[in-house]
């Protein structure tokens, strides 16, 4: 076949996938750093106020954005640490030769299926109605109340809620980890005399390198991006305790009709997102073993 | 004494696994209560079954009308990204070039922009383009279905690309000197073989495209156009009071994804792991 065609066929195949992916993608991402450089109310007809930098040197100001950083940064953490310690637990346990679990296995994927929105709407309701009853009949009032309304709580019903649609997905991925590797380095570590937390430490947790550095990825960028959970849970309340990233500049763009400013933060937040996931996947990817 | 611990073991892990989905039980026995009795304790299984409250959600959130949006919306935009990412991984993957080098890390790299990035030029583009065009992107379910495939073709031909690097070139080569166009090749030969891959981006982009909401929320202002989780978000709104209703309207949301889950388990699973492990 000559060249031409090959060319011909090589267009023909990639130009509408790539057409709708740029209309898509990358000409809003090139349009939106170029409205960060813009005072605008989003109103077509009004002017596009040229500021410069003005719009980022503005963000160190604004003291509801940084508060949301750092309850993002803090949500970030714990939800990561409880997801992963969730889903690997989990791991472990559906891998044991247990004839309970496959039925396990599936049910604890389930809430993943469902989807942040009714997953928060759910909640909502546990916390305000079962929590509430549960605290009264066993005493323990002071740890299970409406957790929504307390502005320290909030954040902790957010982590609890995301870790429960979280971990079943990121245990999927352990599970695929720990199947993985070879059984005949676990038959002779326990010829060697290994016991299980040995055999756990040196043996498992060095070979689910590349499943921990797949499971931290994907559980820091979707903490860091959580929205709708955000939602359906708190709608960033009480007093704004739980407004994370995402719904800050939501807000701030169609809110506030902050249009400029609003995108200087949404061109800010791809940054961190970015920097801090390369910077885990290079770290972790580093520590991954050779079998 | 072993067979003790086994077993204690086996119930241990239900009892774990079902406590986990407790969440579901008590939406599941409060939507058959009224509001006095589901006051009355939460917990507690119903007096009678009666699917009064199941109606009365289904009337309010536009249920059936939803349902089908999302079905149309989310089954046209599936098929539409596995045709035309398994054709453009497949290029990519088998024209050793420079293009095809930019064009695929370029696609990965975009994989890092949060939608939150994007939305509000997004929205600007798409108004350039229903006012200069004419082509309405806002207020039909088409237009969503083009924006949904621009945002799954990264993953997707990123899934595409690693699974065709792993097919054997030979049989290509066979089936064109037998005569077979590039097309033929594709869809005769190629494609049936990325049958696994193809279920697992089909799985992956139907949980995302189901569930979302951001996207259209922005795109969808007409009322008969609501997707089920907007048509949620709607009627949360006007009834948080009445948890009873609630809870059957959650109810209704969730019944479509048991039936998938329930239909599609092992590919489920199997998709997610290979899905993420790629």
């Amino acid at each position: 076949m000559s060249n031409k065609s090959n060319k011909w066929w090589y267009l023909l195949f990639t130009t509408p996938l790539l057409l709708i992916f740029i209309t898509v993608v990358i000409i809003p991402f090139l349009i939106g750093i170029y409205y960060a450089f813009f005072e605008w109310d989003g109103i077509a007809a009004n002017p596009k106020v040229f500021v410069g930098f003005e719009n980022f040197v503005q963000l160190f100001g604004d003291t509801r954005f940084l508060a949301s950083t750092w309850k993002t940064i803090l949500f970030t953490l714990l939800a990561v640490i409880s997801v992963n310690v969730v889903g690997l637990v989990f791991a472990l346990l559906v891998t044991s030769k247990l004839r309970t679990a496959n039925a396990a296995r599936t049910m604890i994927f389930m809430p993943y299926l469902i989807g942040g929105l009714i997953l928060g709407y759910i909640w909502q309701f546990i916390f305000l109605d079962v929590f509430t009853l549960f605290g009264k009949v066993t005493g323990f009032d002071n740890v299970f109340f409406n957790w929504l309304i307390d502005i320290d709580y909030a954040l902790y019903a957010l982590v609890f809620v995301f870790t429960w649609q979280m971990a079943g997905y990121i245990m999927i991925i352990y599970i695929a980890g720990i199947q993985g590797i070879p059984n005949d380095v676990i038959e002779a570590s326990k010829i060697d005399g290994a016991n299980g937390w040995q055999r756990l430490r040196k043996i498992t947790f060095p070979l689910l390198m590349p499943a921990f550095t797949i499971s931290l990825f994907l559980t820091l960028s979707s903490a860091f991006k959580i929205y709708d959970v955000n939602l359906s849970l708190t709608n960033g309340g009480p007093a704004n305790s739980t407004e994370m990233f995402a719904m800050n500049i939501y807000n701030e763009i169609f809110g506030y009709s902050n249009y400029g400013f609003g995108q200087a933060k949404a061109i800010v937040f791809f940054f961190i997102v970015a920097a801090i996931t390369l910077t885990q996947v290079y770290i972790t990817k580093k520590r991954e073993v050779e079998m | 004494m072993r067979k003790i611990r086994k077993i204690t073991k086996e119930l241990l892990l239900l009892v774990v696994a079902l406590f986990f989905l407790s969440p579901i039980y008590i939406i599941i026995v409060n939507s058959f209560k009224d509001r006095q009795e589901l006051y009355e304790n939460a917990l507690a299984l119903p007096k009678s079954f009666s699917f009064q409250y199941y109606l009365e959600a289904m009337e309010k959130m536009n249920f059936l009308h939803a349902l089908g949006n999302s079905l149309y919306i989310t089954i046209l935009s599936v098929l539409i990204i596995v045709v035309l990412s398994s054709m453009t991984a497949w290029m990519l993957a088998r024209t050793d070039n420079k293009l095809s080098k930019i064009i695929f890390m370029t696609l990965i790299a975009t994989m890092l922009i949060p939608f939150q990035t994007l939305m509000m030029p997004l929205m600007q583009f798409m108004s350039t383009i229903t006012n200069t065009l004419h082509i309405p992107m806002f207020n039909t379910r088409e237009g969503l279905i083009f924006m949904h495939i621009g945002f799954s073709s990264s993953i997707s031909v990123f899934l595409y690309h690693g699974f065709v690097k792993s097919i054997p070139i030979t049989l290509e080569e066979a089936a064109t000197i037998d005569g077979a166009s590039k097309f033929g090749v594709f869809w005769r030969v190629i494609f049936p073989m990325l049958k696994p891959i193809t279920v697992t981006v089909m799985i992956l982009n139907v949980i995302n495209i189901w569930n979302d909401y951001l996207l259209p929320s922005l795109t969808l202002t007409d009322k008969g156009l609501r997707t089920i989780p907007l048509s949620t978000f709607y009627f949360f709104g006007e009834f948080t009071i009445k948890w009873n209703l609630a809870m059957a309207g959650l109810m209704l949301t969730i019944i479509p994804v048991v039936i998938f889950y329930v239909l599609a388990q092992k590919h489920i699973i199997k998709g997610i792991g290979e899905g993420a492990v790629k």
